[in-house]
């Protein structure tokens, strides 16, 4: 469903050092795997491939039918539809309430108005904050904020979500609720690639794990499975 | 619809940098107005004078009637000439002590000579017609002598010229600086809304659509902006006339439109260029 096959990221300013240097990955449908690895190791430049923000230097991504050597803008926009993507700080819009936050999320994608509603207030549900659906953000905590940044990136029943470092900003509690939050969303079928930095959390569940550093893959425990296998 | 919506929601969301961008629109298309107004006004006051472009084709003595009303007819005939007065003795001697009223004692007697006065079409007033129809006229065995004031037919054909070069690059100018002011007015306005925008495009709202209240936003501001223009030029031009006397021209319901419509595409143009900037940096 997701592959890079050989890829190096190069950025234009970065003085010609790689962000990813050859990197071949595959998840697989409905898979849950975490991202791990120091700040510059290259985590959030594998995610930014993944929804097209950036383009390989070289090698290509592949990701549910979509080429990133030939992918258009309009299809960049149309794959987008069919992810979801959490970041650590949150990115709600401060003049719009819970739902509002995530009605936005269809009204710009063309989503007839009609069928808005409904899938707001089920994806609001979904996170466990349908109570707080009129409250702005500033009115909410962090992980709340971040329960309404999940519902805006399930409300378009994505394929995958990808969540860069969602926890980072969150207390040991809130940061344990939105790992169990993860844990049903992929229980759902959804398929879940988590960047972090919480080893904790990581060790805490026999997902996958993908360790990077320098722009490499240094360890891949669905690797060192097949081998133990 | 929505974003029609989403347009005037921007209005009531930043109603001060709204303000300050309809008044800075508003304020460089009233410059650019008021220079229209300046070029239409010379305009208008070298018509006149150009109006006043004549070529008297002075008669010998003792012409016969019928010859100089044939003459009169074919000259009329020519396709640049408006019309032709026939100027007897008598009635140029009347035209003398009319426009010379102080000397009037001097003239007594017909030695003033007959003429065909020649009036150009509009458009033909150059002084290369008005040379060529004098050198015509200049051929004709009757005609004695032809005037048409040659040194100052040129000059204000040069005034003329300099006028429209002048007008026009000052108004590209003008121009250019209003289009300037209104892409800076709406890149404050695109990053004011820098988040909204990085969140639309993660979500996977196409770049046209994330465009379109933009240029609908900055379509609103010109056509606002052109009308603010246009009752300030409007203004500006009464107190003119109030103040100084001055008869002045100002334009007609078309290039008020025209002036409007402009203010528009300012703001059309202006907004795609910042929005486009935008978007292609993020």
């Amino acid at each position: 469903m997701i592959r890079f096959d050989r890829v190096t990221k190069i950025y234009p300013r970065s003085g010609g050092s790689a962000a990813l240097r050859d990197v071949t990955l595959h998840i697989a449908k409905g898979e849950f795997a975490f991202l791990t690895g120091p700040s510059g190791a290259g985590k959030s430049t594998i995610l930014k491939l993944l929804y097209m923000e950036e383009r390989p230097t070289s090698g290509e991504v592949r990701i549910s039918g979509y080429n990133s050597a030939d992918i258009s803008p309009r299809d960049i926009s149309k794959l987008r539809r069919r992810l979801g993507i959490v970041f650590q700080d949150f990115r709600l819009l401060e003049d719009r309430t819970a739902e509002g936050n995530v009605a936005f999320a269809l009204e710009v994608t063309g989503v007839p108005r009609p069928l808005i509603p409904g899938k707001v207030a089920r994806a609001l549900t979904a996170v466990g904050l349908a109570s707080k659906a009129t409250a702005y953000p500033r009115e909410l905590s962090g992980g709340e904020q971040q329960r309404v940044a999940f519902a805006r990136a399930l409300v378009n029943d994505p394929f995958v979500l990808i969540a860069d470092e969602p926890t980072g900003n969150l207390d040991e509690r809130a940061t344990r609720g939105i790992f169990q939050l993860l844990r049903d969303i992929n229980a759902s079928g959804t398929a879940v690639l988590m960047a972090t930095h919480n080893l904790d959390l990581v060790r805490s569940s026999d997902y996958r794990c993908i360790e990077m550093n320098h722009g490499e893959v240094v360890y891949d425990s669905a690797d060192a499975k097949r081998k133990a296998g | 619809m929505l974003s029609l919506r989403s347009a005037f929601r921007a209005f009531s969301r930043a109603p001060l940098l709204s303000l300050l961008s309809v008044t800075t629109i508003a304020f460089s298309l009233f410059a650019f107005g008021l220079f229209g107004l300046v070029a239409l006004n010379i305009r208008n006051a070298l018509r006149t004078v150009e109006e006043r472009v004549e070529i008297r084709a002075f008669l010998a003595d003792k012409t016969p009637v019928e010859q100089i009303a044939a003459a009169s007819d074919d000259i009329a005939k020519f396709p640049e000439v408006e019309h032709v007065d026939v100027v007897t003795q008598e009635q140029a001697l009347a035209r003398a002590k009319r426009e010379l009223g102080e000397f009037k004692d001097v003239f007594e007697s017909e030695f003033l000579p007959a003429s065909l006065d020649v009036k150009l079409k509009p458009g033909f007033r150059d002084p290369n017609t008005v040379r060529r129809i004098a050198d015509r006229l200049r051929a004709l065995e009757f005609v004695d002598d032809v005037r048409y004031g040659d040194e100052w037919i040129t000059q204000l054909y040069r005034l003329r010229n300099i006028a429209g070069v002048a007008g026009g690059v000052l108004g590209l100018a003008f121009a250019a600086v209003a289009i300037i002011i209104i892409g800076a007015t709406i890149r404050m306005a695109v990053l004011a809304r820098a988040k909204e925008i990085a969140i639309m495009r993660l979500v996977g709202a196409t770049d046209w659509f994330i465009r379109r209240p933009f240029l609908i936003e900055g379509s609103i501001k010109g056509i606002v902006g052109g009308t603010l223009a246009l009752i300030l030029s409007y203004v500006a031009m009464r107190a003119l006339q109030q103040y100084l006397h001055l008869e002045t021209a100002f334009f007609d319901q078309r290039m008020a439109m025209l002036g409007v419509a402009s203010g528009a595409l300012m703001g059309l143009g202006g907004s795609a260029v910042s929005v486009g900037r935008h978007l292609r940096k993020v």
